[in-house]
């Protein structure tokens, strides 16, 4: 009678979040702050990415008992991070029934071939991308919702321009493909053929797509949202910057009224410095988080 | 965007909005479009204007509060229900709807009655259409908890009420917008319908 955790009712909650601001959070009172700035969803963790950055050292799964707490202090959904590839700490996070649970390079990969095969659990996954076939990888894999990677900890939004374009551009290249080219391009993106030839068809992913990354400022929402992110996570960028209340407020009106340059201008006034920075080309290569996963 | 009339300017064609501060509104509008709407995205007050009538889509029901407030569309909102015209309120949309927020339907929602993600669900849902029951998607979906008198019970799941009418507001608890079922848009549309040629 009841069909629980079938693919529809997955991508179906990345549905009822779109349009909506994703904010890390790494207490009970942030939490309180992100729902009541209208965040749609927290991302429980124990470090924001630029902590994460700062601190080095292994980045896991967060203590359950902070996730805990984060959970019974607000009603929106809470996700949680897994490490790449470490499906058992994907079986805890389940265990304690977070609603979304982000398979994430901010975390160290536990492995370094296979991702978590995300079709067995009842709870959905977003993954990140920076393309296309990395992208119908993970939701070849199972996952329900992606996000575009972009470089977390930085405040730099290059990146995540860059990955969005990247996702959106090859889209595009895949109208119009004959069926034997949509082979070969399937074969280019090492992607399952038939997640290629849905998206040739339909213009789009099969799944909602965010962007995450370096969204630090009301414009940052914006400009991801006009390069056709549908919605938008924010890490450091909120809880880093001078007053998180008022940023947290502002960014989810920008998200809203991304077209309108008067709205983002208004919300964009008076919010005191953004999070510290770090230009994502003065990265080593090694230090780049967007590089995990594959 | 699928179309921006101008208001007035619809001729036959019914002009529907549907509020977008956030949440599953594009799936609304392409349901809508495709059952022969005009729709509009509605953002702010004006936006309300010459709408035959208006959808409140699936999202964040905390979100959605928050952005009714900032945008002072609580007093608009309750002023286009008053004067007659229909409202559809999907899952989020119905907890708009209810005594608690809105107060626009006799309802008084539960919120995330069935439980977190992992209790989202398919079933099956009788609401007496032609056609039989559709195949409906309840996500961390809400139930109707109590309801006044004027308030016309339309289907149950287990006991609890998902779907229902108030004159001229309907609430549902799924995402009939999730789909390609059209039966109860179809339906909301025809009480638009319905509407506007008893004020003309």
């Amino acid at each position: 009678m009841r069909d629980e955790a079938t693919f529809k009712v997955k991508a179906g909650l990345a549905e009822m979040l779109k349009g909506g601001v994703i904010m890390d959070v790494i207490d009970q009172e942030q939490a309180r702050i992100a729902e009541a700035a209208g965040a749609c969803a927290v991302m429980a963790l124990e470090r924001v990415p630029s902590d994460i950055r700062r601190d080095g050292g292994v980045a896991r799964m967060s203590d359950p008992e902070m996730i805990q707490s984060i959970q019974e202090a607000v009603t929106i959904p809470v996700m949680a991070k897994a490490r790449i590839g470490h499906f058992a700490e994907a079986q805890v996070l389940e265990a304690l029934e977070v609603d979304y649970i982000d398979e994430s390079e901010v975390l160290t990969p536990a492995d370094e071939a296979n991702h978590i095969d995300k079709w067995p659990f009842k709870v959905p996954f977003v993954c990140g991308a920076t393309n296309l076939g990395e992208a119908l990888r993970r939701i070849g894999e199972g996952a329900a919702m992606i996000r575009s990677k972009g470089e977390a900890g930085t405040g730099d939004i290059v990146e995540a321009v860059r990955h969005l374009r990247t996702i959106n551009g090859e889209i595009k290249r895949l109208g119009g493909l004959s069926d034997a080219e949509i082979a070969t391009a399937a074969k280019d993106h090492a992607a399952p053929l038939e997640l290629v030839r849905a998206v040739a068809e339909s213009g789009r992913l099969p799944v909602v797509m965010f962007c995450a990354g370096g969204i630090a400022t009301p414009a940052d929402a914006s400009l991801v949202m006009q390069l056709g992110a549908e919605g938008v996570f924010v890490g450091s960028g909120i809880f880093k910057s001078a007053d998180p209340e008022s940023r947290a407020a502002a960014i989810v009106e920008a998200t809203t009224h991304y077209e309108v340059p008067e709205r983002v201008l208004r919300a964009s006034e008076g919010l005191g410095a953004a999070m510290d920075s770090i230009e994502s080309r003065k990265l080593d290569e090694s230090e780049l988080l967007s590089n995990r996963g594959w | 965007m699928s179309g921006v009339p101008a208001p007035g300017a619809a001729g036959d064609q019914l002009t529907v909005g549907v509020l977008a501060l956030q949440g599953d509104f594009e799936a609304h509008s392409a349901v809508l479009v495709r059952l022969g709407a005009l729709v509009r995205e509605v953002r702010v007050p004006d936006d309300l204007d010459g709408l035959d009538g208006i959808v409140i889509p699936g999202g964040e029901s905390t979100t959605i509060t928050l952005g009714i407030e900032r945008e002072q569309l609580g007093d608009p909102l309750r002023a286009f229900h008053a004067s007659g015209k229909p409202i559809f309120g999907t899952c989020a949309g119905l907890i708009m709807l209810d005594r608690d927020h809105l107060a626009i339907a006799d309802i008084r929602a539960e919120r995330n009655a069935f439980g977190r993600q992992v209790r989202s669900f398919e079933a099956e849902v009788d609401l007496g259409l032609d056609g039989g029951p559709i195949e409906a998607v309840f996500i961390r979906a809400p139930w109707i908890a109590e309801h006044g008198p004027g308030v016309e019970v339309l289907a149950e799941i287990e006991g609890h009420a998902v779907a229902a009418r108030d004159g001229s507001v309907l609430v549902v608890a799924f995402h009939p917008e999730l789909g390609d079922d059209d039966r109860v848009h179809a339906l909301f549309l025809q009480s638009v319908r319905d509407a506007r040629l008893a004020a003309t």
